[in-house]
């Protein structure tokens, strides 16, 4: 998979929990819980769903290294 | 002595706890005898702001740092309680100044930044009444929130500011002035920079005389059947404040204390700001949201003794597979107490092997200002259960009666409603313009909670549900009413009725069934577009994370919803009473 592909589906998951978010306001640096009002709840939702899609799981102790889109991407093609 | 239960040595704790025989204790406590512990504001009264900040400016504690703030990027910053005096009478005065007096309700809506910490003060210097709003909340509670209080200032950043209030700006005609904590120059006559305003500003301000039963702060919380409902709190509380921070909080001079709650609800306020600073500790402030690590290293390199946190934390914590002892030097912490939602047992338990002390659970509402029942630091605690009232507070189940009166349940482990008795310090002195919502609270001389519960033969407390429809999410209440309301403004939604549905993580989340007008289908596009709806209108502490499409909901004869049964269906459990269910 390539990082594009990663981004792309990071992108999905993100809106599918929270699809009043349009692709733009989505930038690759911002906290995603913070810039884009999502839960800490909803961001176990997408990184349960990308575990389900690659079969890469984030433990709880990385996750300050999954947010933002870049930092979620490039953790995941780490990892892949 | 059941072998689950925790038993404490007293001869173990690193400083001796402020309470040890409880029976003791409770029995001679008085509250006349906590008025020696204020000062009271020189030109007379009592006010919060003064013994919470300026008293220890003016003494011992002067150079003694009162907030520590860590902010998200990095950055920590100290006040010191002489600091925090003169930023929080600059404060007072910019109100002063814009013509903001007593009993004029000031809003906030803010992330953890240190004018917020500063404004909360400076507000209740003014006499002006403080009403938080918690920053994840979209236009539509916002807005309710503001016209039932009265909003006359409102306190934010320029990005909530734009994105949440500006819609509904114009709906909010008696609003006078919106301040920005983050910008430099003024917008406009309305919209002006706070930074600008405290640099114009004397740094001096003489605390009028206060009553102590004058309006403090007007807290929101969830209604089941209407909107929210303004709890009326009063200096007076500060009462209430001490006791809990010396019992349950456990505060000794040398602590350095962490409450993780946001100041947009009452933990918040309560314990996250006056609390610690009626006993001059130290308060950390921590910016963030929640991450583990981060966390961890917090309460390591602060050397947090006393940490008041939330299940929902906690549970995350106990996610990780990890032996936060041998990470981290947490050799500092000595106490742990948690609030939001009921801990469950396994967690009070994992604190004790992980983080080598147990967790304390209690338990209190928005409208009793501060903790009634808690674990204490000192005393055997039972997993699972909130604990033994607390000093100068009286506590009972009772079963309401059709003839509108109650009966005390003596027997223990009886289920029943958790009153208390009145006459404690916070208890609220009305919901804000609906008289008649606050008298229904009280029969007699008990305050009916809404809560279910029991207590033990011992008098421990235990937690069974609500008597009511109100969702307790993350720690937070939720109305469903607010919730089904702004869904069917959606030109496709005929009905809602709105449920917490059971979640490990979060406690319960919000689930909305709905029903659609005719010409819709259910689509999951429509799903979509209804859950986005409800986060823009709602904000996410508020919106529906699930939504399931029915076509009938079940409702009573009169044609009321009844959510009970939407949740008795969606746990697959029996319907219970439905008599009174339409064909």
């Amino acid at each position: 998979m390539t990082k594009d592909e990663i981004k792309r589906m990071i992108i999905e998951q993100i809106l599918e929990v929270a699809p009043d978010i349009s692709v733009d306001e989505i930038t690759p640096d911002g906290s995603l819980q913070r810039s884009l009002e999502i839960d800490s709840f909803d961001f176990l939702k997408i990184l349960t769903a990308m575990h389900e899609k690659t079969g890469v799981e984030v433990p709880e102790s990385d996750y300050a290294k999954v947010a933002t889109l870049e930092s979620m991407t490039g953790y995941f093609a780490a990892h892949l | 002595m059941n072998k689950k239960w925790i038993e404490k040595s007293i001869n173990k704790f690193p400083v001796e706890p402020n309470l040890i025989n409880y029976a003791h204790v409770y029995k001679e406590f008085r509250w006349e005898g906590v008025a020696d512990e204020f000062e009271g504001v020189p030109a007379g009264g009592l006010n919060i702001a003064h013994e919470a900040i300026d008293r220890h400016a003016n003494g011992a504690l002067a150079e003694k740092t009162a907030l520590l703030w860590l902010g998200q990027n990095g950055e920590r910053k100290t006040y010191s309680f002489a600091q925090m005096k003169k930023e929080t009478a600059k404060f007072a005065n910019v109100l002063k100044t814009l013509g903001i007096s007593k009993g004029e309700r000031v809003f906030t809506l803010s992330p953890r930044i240190p004018q917020l910490y500063i404004s909360v003060i400076g507000v209740l210097k003014n006499q002006s009444v403080l009403c938080p709003l918690f920053s994840q909340f979209g236009p539509e509670p916002i807005l309710q929130r503001m016209l039932r209080g009265d909003a006359k200032v409102l306190l934010t950043t320029k990005a909530l500011f734009e994105k949440k209030v500006v819609p509904i700006l114009e709906k909010l005609p008696e609003l006078h002035y919106i301040l920005l904590f983050d910008t430099e120059t003024h917008e406009s006559e309305k919209v002006l920079s706070f930074s600008r305003l405290m640099e114009e500003a004397s740094d001096t301000f003489e605390i009028p005389y206060t009553d102590p039963e004058d309006m403090s702060i007007l807290h929101f919380t969830s209604g089941t059947t209407g909107m929210p409902k303004g709890v009326v709190h009063v200096h007076k509380a500060v009462y209430t404040h001490w006791m809990s921070g010396k019992y349950v909080l456990d505060f000794h001079p040398n602590d350095n204390y962490w409450c993780t709650a946001d100041p947009g609800w009452v933990t918040g306020t309560s314990y996250g700001i006056i609390t610690p600073w009626i006993h001059g500790m130290t308060n950390i402030v921590d910016e963030s949201e929640f991450d583990a690590a981060r966390w961890y290293k917090i309460l390591q390199d602060e050397k947090v003794t006393v940490w008041y946190t939330a299940p929902t934390a906690i549970r995350r914590l106990m996610r990780i597979d990890s032996e936060p002892t041998k990470e981290y030097d947490l050799s500092h912490l000595r106490l742990i107490q948690s609030v939001g939602e009921p801990l469950n047992p396994e967690a009070v338990l994992w604190g004790k092997e992980k983080l080598g002390l147990p967790i304390h659970d209690n338990w209190w509402q928005t409208e009793t200002g501060g903790i009634m029942i808690a674990n204490l630091i000192s005393q055997t605690i039972r997993p699972g259960s909130m604990g033994r009232t607390l000093p100068g507070i009286e506590a009972g189940i009772v079963h309401q009666n059709e003839d509108g009166t109650i009966t005390e349940v003596n027997e223990p482990n009886k289920e029943g409603e958790l009153a208390l008795k009145v006459g404690f310090p916070s208890l609220f002195r009305g919901y804000l313009h609906t008289e008649e919502k606050y008298k229904s609270c009280f029969v007699g001389e008990w305050y009916i909670s809404g809560d279910l519960a029991y207590k033990d033969e011992d008098g421990y407390y235990w937690f069974v549900g609500r008597a009511d429809d109100i969702i307790k999410t993350s720690g937070h209440m939720v109305g469903p009413f607010e919730v089904e309301s702004a869904l069917m403004e959606h030109p496709a939604v005929a009905e809602a009725g709105v449920i917490g549905k059971p979640d490990e993580m979060i406690g319960q989340l919000v689930k909305a069934f709905v029903t659609l007008k005719s010409g819709y289908t259910p689509s999951n596009a429509l799903m979509h577009e209804l859950i986005g709806f409800g986060r823009k209108k709602l904000g996410v502490a508020v919106a529906p994370k699930e939504i399931e499409f029915q076509q009938n909901l079940p409702k009573t004869r009169s044609g009321k919803i009844m959510r009970r049964v939407l949740k008795a269906r969606e746990m697959g459990l029996p319907e219970g009473d439905t008599s009174t269910l339409e064909d």
